[in-house]
């Protein structure tokens, strides 16, 4: 049978592998919860997940262009953690913004220099970075770990529980999050352009492309989309617990892009592998809660099915001389 | 090449400038000079000494509050607070406890990150002479002192009063979702036994959900979220803490639920995290551990310690905190506390 496949080529992407599974989980939870199918369920479903996919899109950007970005998480929270306790003091609201951007972007600049112009690779270089910003951030803008959205900002923390048409404010803004992403790496040539560095920088390269400003500037929209991200998580609870920086968090935001087919290697996969892979994520662990199964049962029911949607990948797009390439993880 | 060796330049010097500016030393605590002074062997005793105090971690309300409380009576009578923040590892700690043993200071106040880890580490610091505190959870570790909040006792009384809010008449239902802490930690696990055996007697009360959410507001307000959604008739929900209870709270403000699904949780009684929620509507009823009287039981057990001196072998003493009903009828204006006050008046 796998033969078969081999020889017509893959028939499956990992993507549709991933969907078909996000169908089947939802089939079989609609028919065990009562309740599962309704639509505010649904709604809260994809809210709960909104987040983990905004950061995991900027994820999928840097590793697309082979690269990775592991300081996303605390970018974010001590981005937004420093532009809570701004607003606070009393800084006005564009201002306090605008710095708090400016400090996520100069995160995006540093992680890219030390990668595009010293070469260290990706991986060490965001580890550390993710060190040094929580630490620089807890030492130097955000006195506490937890930081409250105060009382005259309610109207900007009740925006996040709008619900237009019906639909949670937080999977409007993934929505839209995440269209201008798609849009941006098909259709606007700095985004082919991640693509070709990704597959293969040194023919990007010659082909005239400017390697470093490029990978540079993935690292800059990576930080963007951490802040977006980290925005949101604050808004819905009404504060930012920088802790979120040390926990594994990032592991979730690198699986939900990895699952969906956004290859390690770089290159491969898209905003549409990110979406498939968050609902996959949300349809889990909003079905698990209802269940009321617990924190241990729920984590390991949650790794088995991403190692089985990663086994079926390898069996139906197995790797040979000319899929399986130098430098994949 | 040229630009590669460049950019080493300004990053190394970057790097540095920030390492360095890290490195500000704050002031050591000197006390004042009395003289003529009826109690000369009190501040005799307590003069010079080094405390040194192990947190789980430092920057949320509870360690921020027993470090400022204990800083003023240091500062006051010269003595030093060393503070090892192990930021929320357990390994971090470990080596944070046997580093500080090594020194040999006078005291060692150590916050337990759970029910067992620290207990070796606590083990040896007692019997290299250096007297122990354990404060917030306790491992079952001898230690010259315990102080802290009986959480059997707050989930008891949470189940309780959760109770009879369900059987009031016009309550939705009668049933009830528990949002834990972490599965393993003291504070969780004997908070849950204790809302466990209050229930024991309400078979009607249905516990329709139980969950951990390892103290993170985000994952209290998904699992809220989804349970909500689950049960729209839901009577209440007991929380664990109130940092993470946030996210709960604001799960049930956005289903537009706040007033009718009741939330019962507990914490150290900051203001923000409490009396600010309390009045707000967002939390029911609250139990307050009363952080500055905490740390005002630190500073006299540490006081107590240094004047025993280190070879008074001594009974294990338990402080259990008092704990604090809040409601919004309830509440004053001293129902709760922010760290300003405490590093005024506080300790």
């Amino acid at each position: 049978m796998f033969g078969d496949l081999l020889r017509r080529g893959p028939a499956l992407s990992q993507e549709a592998i991933v969907l078909l599974m996000a169908v089947l989980t939802f089939s079989v939870f609609s028919v065990l919860i009562p309740g599962f199918l309704a639509p505010a369920n649904i709604g809260a479903l994809m809210q709960n997940v909104s987040v983990l996919g905004i950061i995991a899109t900027g994820m999928a950007i840097t590793i697309i262009g082979r690269g990775i970005d592991l300081s996303l998480v605390a970018t974010g929270a001590i981005g937004v953690g420093w532009l809570i306790v701004q607003l606070n003091a009393g800084v006005p609201p564009p201002l306090a913004f605008l710095t708090a951007l400016g400090f996520c972007l100069c995160v995006g600049v540093f992680n890219g220099l030390v990668i595009a112009y010293l070469e260290v690779p990706p991986i060490f270089t965001t580890l550390a970075m993710g060190s040094i910003v929580y630490g620089f951030g807890k030492y130097f803008l955000i006195p506490a770990d937890v930081n409250y959205f105060s009382e005259q900002w309610k109207w900007l923390t009740d925006l996040a529980v709008e619900r237009p048409l019906g639909i949670p404010a937080p999977v409007i803004t993934f929505a839209i999050v995440a269209l201008m992403a798609h849009l941006f790496l098909k259709y606007v040539t700095a985004g082919r352009f991640i693509y070709a560095a990704g597959d293969n920088p040194t023919t990007a390269r010659i082909t005239g492309i400017s390697i470093r400003w490029l990978t540079l500037f993935t690292y800059m929209l990576s930080a963007i989309f951490a802040l977006i991200g980290g925005l949101l998580m604050a808004l819905v609870v009404a504060g930012m617990n920088t802790r979120i920086a040390s926990s594994n968090m990032v592991y979730d935001v690198i699986l939900v892009a990895v699952l969906g087919g956004v290859a390690l290697s770089g290159g491969r996969g898209g905003v549409k592998s990110v979406v498939v892979g968050t609902i996959l994520i949300g349809i889990l662990l909003n079905g698990m809660t209802m269940l009321d199964l617990d924190f241990t049962t729920q984590n390991i029911i949650k790794a088995v099915t991403l190692l089985m949607a990663l086994i079926i990948d390898s069996f139906v797009n197995p790797k040979d001389e000319q899929t399986g390439r130098q430098g994949d993880i | 090449m040229r630009t590669k060796k460049a950019m080493i330049g300004i990053v190394t010097s970057g790097l540095l400038a920030m390492l360095t500016a890290g490195c500000d030393n704050k002031p050591v605590a000197t006390g004042r000079a009395r003289t003529g002074n009826p109690y000369p062997e009190y501040y005799q005793a307590l003069h010079g000494k080094r405390v040194g105090f192990v947190p789980i971690a430092m920057g949320f309300d509870l360690t921020e509050a027993w470090l400022a409380g204990m800083q003023r009576q240091a500062q006051d009578l010269g003595y030093e607070i060393v503070v090892r923040d192990p930021n929320w590892s357990i390994e971090t700690g470990i080596q944070a406890i046997n580093s500080l043993i090594a020194e040999k200071p006078d005291i060692i106040v150590v916050q337990n990150n759970d029910g067992r880890s620290y207990r070796r580490a606590i083990q040896r610091a007692m019997t290299m002479g250096i007297p122990v505190i354990q404060v917030q959870q306790r491992v079952d570790a001898p230690s010259n002192y315990f102080i802290g909040p009986d959480f059997y006792e707050i989930g008891s009384l949470s189940a309780t009063a959760m109770v009879s809010q369900c059987s009031r008449p016009g309550a939705p239902s009668k049933k009830v979702a528990l949002l834990q802490g972490s599965l393993t930690g003291p504070a969780s696990v004997n908070e849950l036994q204790g809302i466990k055996s209050a229930l024991k007697s309400h078979p009607e009360i249905q516990v329709v959900s139980s969950q951990s959410t390892e103290w993170d507001a985000t994952k209290s307000y998904q699992i809220t979220s989804t349970v909500l959604k689950q049960h729209p008739d839901l009577c209440g929900i007991i929380g664990f803490w109130d940092v993470s209870d946030v996210g709960t709270s604001g799960a049930i403000r956005e289903a537009g639920l706040q007033g009718k699904v009741a939330l019962i949780t507990s914490g150290g009684g900051n203001r923000e995290a409490a009396c600010d929620r309390i009045r707000a509507g967002e939390f029911t009823r609250y139990y307050s551990y009363n952080v500055p009287g905490a740390a005002r039981d630190l500073n006299t057990a540490i006081k107590t310690l240094l004047q025993a001196g280190p070879s008074q072998p001594m009974k294990s003493v338990t402080l259990l905190n008092p704990l604090i009903v809040i409601t919004k009828e309830s509440m004053g204006p001293s129902s709760c506390w922010s760290l300003g006050e405490i590093r005024q008046v506080g300790g």
